[in-house]
């Protein structure tokens, strides 16, 4: 118990030097919390895709289309139980800032895929019914103040000109992470608008989304559809949503990797600042180290004491950056809403936190350790601070 | 009575381990910061430098870039026939019909897809950029399912070297050269014959047509012929201006981000500063009693401990920028947003960013020595020397 007590007393010696090491630990964990954060987001798309969907598109890129009539041979195909096109839109709504995802679905089958897109069943059947209708996120909604029924333009910069839509539905995610903020239409309303307009450029779908009724069916089900467009005019390429979704995160994989290199640089920054704090406690009690020995405490104790105080007033910190965590990634999910669409903590992250703290303390405790347990009686007491 | 220099610098010497510890924190501050406005620095230069002040792009109304753009081949011949645009040595007018696609491409050394540039070209192309310098091999031949390299294409993409083939369009396309553009956007691209590439792709459409002016001040009127011509649904913009829009996004978000994160960053390296400094205070109360008694006044005190902080954080800002100045040897490749392709850009260091990371760190010390400084003067002379 008197080590403890020891501990806790030290630890306020300089109420003052307390507070600002805490401070410290407390905003280096913040911000290592809110980069992984932000590192975990990049990956979200990935993290939340279904095992039994598959991702086809042209082999070139994602910048070429495929016709249409891909859909039915690619339904025909063993194992294969539903087929959704979609269309990346590219509209913008206002002005460039206002950016949000867009696409041209089919609407029946592409819903039917995406189960975590939650509409309630008037809203659905209003808009399947309605060929120029559009369903969009809640935060989407909530940000421009859309309700149902309103109309919305958006300016197309792949497909050129002013497109009407009327909002017939507001879906909410299924789960924490689902992304509620993105925009969905007819992809049958864009099609018909082409012919009219670019009969050139009617007919061509982005991506097929297909549903396999077992995930272990999806390596054969992918190859199967590949193989029938082969040396085609448009060759295809199918992977599961998770791989179509990490190429995404592969290309900007530099920035990635930068932030978490940052992550970890503002640990070290902290510990640097933790170390020097304890290593200057222990100058200045060098003294009481020695009369400790000198009373017959072993060096485990001295250790232990140092030890201690380091992993309290780090873990101290960790807690209270912990704490602040959550407030400061609620503030960016609705500030920066446009950015990060979801900014969620997860418990790994914690985790982690509690983590670095720990290390922030132990390392730190180090060296003033080492001088405190190997110190000699006589040099101790000799020593004036 | 000033208190001389040597005594500010002097005490941090005499406290090594504890300068050296404070300082290196401040250097990983300014090394970040440095850092991301390298980066920024190295992505905008490299687009800027892109583009040529009088060269000017046309692209179709409301698309953002090149790979989004459509312009008809009628709508292309208009174009071609403004009086502004100047006429090469060949007697030829200096005008290219580009096609502009993304082909996915496998990384060399991760074998992981990117988006690269492919850019078909007209003859004039390479007139049009001089800062393209062909290194090895030689240029397709017109009509040959021939292709050249960028240098950092050739470097970091699987079947982009010389003698290398990439299959796509079912045609299978030879690298028959590699060409240098310095740090611009082009040593991310492919280049190809257009009427080749447009075959290949089933693309009836060009993507842009690049032409240079005659008179650099004749872009105004030019640019409003173009954009009020009821043919025409185009836009025309300067190629610098361009570039420079096509990086905006970007180089946004790394500053903004960079500076988040120094933000957040100097507040560890301000705590640890401040600690630091009230200990270098708590430490020398004695000292601080004597010197104020030999007749020393509050001010040269106050000036003496501030000037130590100063050199602390000078100390941590110039280490900082010398790590930073090596980043520039590192060249990175991640896709643009904005323009959905591969970019290989480095680390830039500038003369203003040298002085805004020196700056930053001086702050860093002043804010950190600010307060002990002011409690180290207001001692009373009795009480510190009376104190143990």
């Amino acid at each position: 118990m008197f080590i403890f007590k020891l501990i806790i007393r030290n630890c306020f010696r300089h109420p003052l030097r307390l507070l600002l090491t805490i401070a410290g630990v407390a905003v280096a964990v913040i911000a290592f919390g809110l980069l992984r954060t932000l590192v975990e987001l990049w990956y979200l798309g990935a993290e939340s895709s279904s095992s039994t969907r598959l991702i086809t598109r042209n082999s070139i890129s994602l910048v070429f289309s495929l016709p249409i009539s891909y859909k039915e041979k690619i339904r025909q195909v063993q194992g294969v139980e539903k087929v959704a096109n979609a269309n990346w839109f590219g509209g913008v709504y206002k002005t460039e800032k206002n950016f949000f995802p867009n696409f041209a679905i089919d609407p029946q089958n592409y819903l039917d895929l995406y189960p975590e897109f939650v509409l309630s069943p008037e809203e659905r059947g209003a808009f399947l019914r309605d060929r120029k209708g559009a369903v969009a996120g809640r935060k989407l909604a909530a940000k421009h103040g859309w309700k149902v029924g309103d109309q919305i333009t958006l300016k197309g910069t792949i497909f050129p000109g002013q497109w009407e839509f009327v909002l017939r539905g507001i879906y909410r995610g299924a789960q924490r992470t689902t992304d509620e903020s993105q925009f969905f239409f007819h992809w049958n309303y864009l099609n018909e608008t082409l012919k009219r307009t670019m009969a050139r450029r009617a007919e061509q779908t982005g991506i097929f989304v297909i549903g396999v009724k077992k995930a272990d069916q999806a390596a054969e089900v992918a190859e199967a559809v590949d193989a029938q467009f082969k040396n085609s005019l448009a060759e295809t390429l199918t992977e599961t949503e998770k791989a179509f979704q990490l190429s995404f995160v592969a290309m900007t994989e530099a920035i990635v990797i930068a932030i978490q290199i940052v992550s970890y640089v503002v640990i070290v920054i902290i510990m640097v600042v933790a170390a020097n704090t304890m290593a200057m406690t222990a100058r200045e009690r060098i003294a009481e180290y020695a009369t400790l020995k000198a009373l017959g405490f072993g060096p485990l104790h001295i250790g232990g004491v140092i030890f201690g105080e380091s992993l309290a007033i780090s873990l101290a910190g960790g807690a209270l950056g912990i704490a602040l965590t959550f407030p400061a990634a609620g503030w960016i999910e609705t500030e920066l809403s446009q950015f990060f669409p979801v900014f969620h903590v997860t418990t790994v992250t914690v985790l982690l936190d509690l983590a670095a703290a720990t290390v922030v303390g132990g390392v730190a405790a180090i060296f003033p350790t080492w001088r405190g347990v190997t110190i000699r009686v006589a040099d101790g007491l000799r020593r004036i601070g | 009575m000033v208190i001389p220099l040597s005594y500010s610098f002097r005490n941090l010497w005499t406290r090594r381990l504890t300068t050296v510890l404070t300082a290196s924190g401040m250097a990983m501050v300014v090394f970040v910061f440095a850092a991301t406005l390298m980066l920024a620095e190295g992505l905008q230069k490299t687009l800027i430098a892109t583009g040529s002040p009088d060269n000017v792009v046309v692209i179709r109304k409301g698309s953002v870039s090149e790979v989004q753009s459509g312009v008809e081949r009628n709508q292309a011949s208009i174009v071609e026939s403004q009086p502004e645009i100047a006429i090469g040595s060949n007697g030829r007018q200096l005008l290219a019909k580009e096609l502009v696609v993304l082909i996915n491409l496998p990384k060399r050394d991760s074998n992981k897809p990117s988006n690269v540039v492919i850019r078909g070209v007209g003859e004039e192309s390479l007139l049009l950029r001089p800062q393209v310098r062909l290194v090895q091999g030689r240029m397709p031949r017109p009509g040959s399912a021939e292709v050249v390299a960028g240098m950092n294409i050739a470097k970091r993409f699987k079947g982009g070297g010389l003698g290398e083939t990439l299959r796509f369009g079912m045609r299978t396309w030879t690298v028959v050269g590699i060409f240098d553009a310095g740090a611009t956007g082009f040593s991310s691209e492919i280049w190809g014959d257009v009427d080749q590439l447009m075959q290949a792709f089933r693309r009836p459409v060009y993507s842009s047509v690049v032409f240079k002016l005659r008179d650099t001040g004749q872009f105004q009127a030019l640019k409003e012929r173009i954009e009020s011509d009821p043919r025409l649904t185009l836009e025309a913009k300067r190629e610098t201006r361009y570039y420079e829009d096509q990086s905006e996004a970007m180089a946004t978000f790394l500053r903004i981000m960079g500076l988040a994160l120094t933000i957040i960053f100097s507040l560890g390296a301000v705590i640890g500063a401040m600690i630091t400094m009230y200990a270098a205070v708590a430490n020398r109360i004695t000292e601080i009693g004597t010197l104020r008694a030999l007749g020393f006044t509050r001010t040269s005190i106050l000036i003496a401990f501030v000037c130590e902080a100063l050199f602390l954080g000078l100390l941590g800002g110039v280490v900082g920028m010398v790590c930073a100045s090596f980043m520039q040897l590192i060249t990175i490749s991640t896709m643009n947003w904005q323009s959905f392709a591969e970019l290989a850009f480095s680390f830039t260091l500038t003369p203003s960013i040298i002085g805004k990371g020196l700056l930053f760190s001086l702050i860093m010390g002043l804010v950190g020595g600010v307060l002990p400084a002011f409690r180290a003067a207001n001692m009373k002379i009795v009480d510190a020397l009376r104190a143990s």
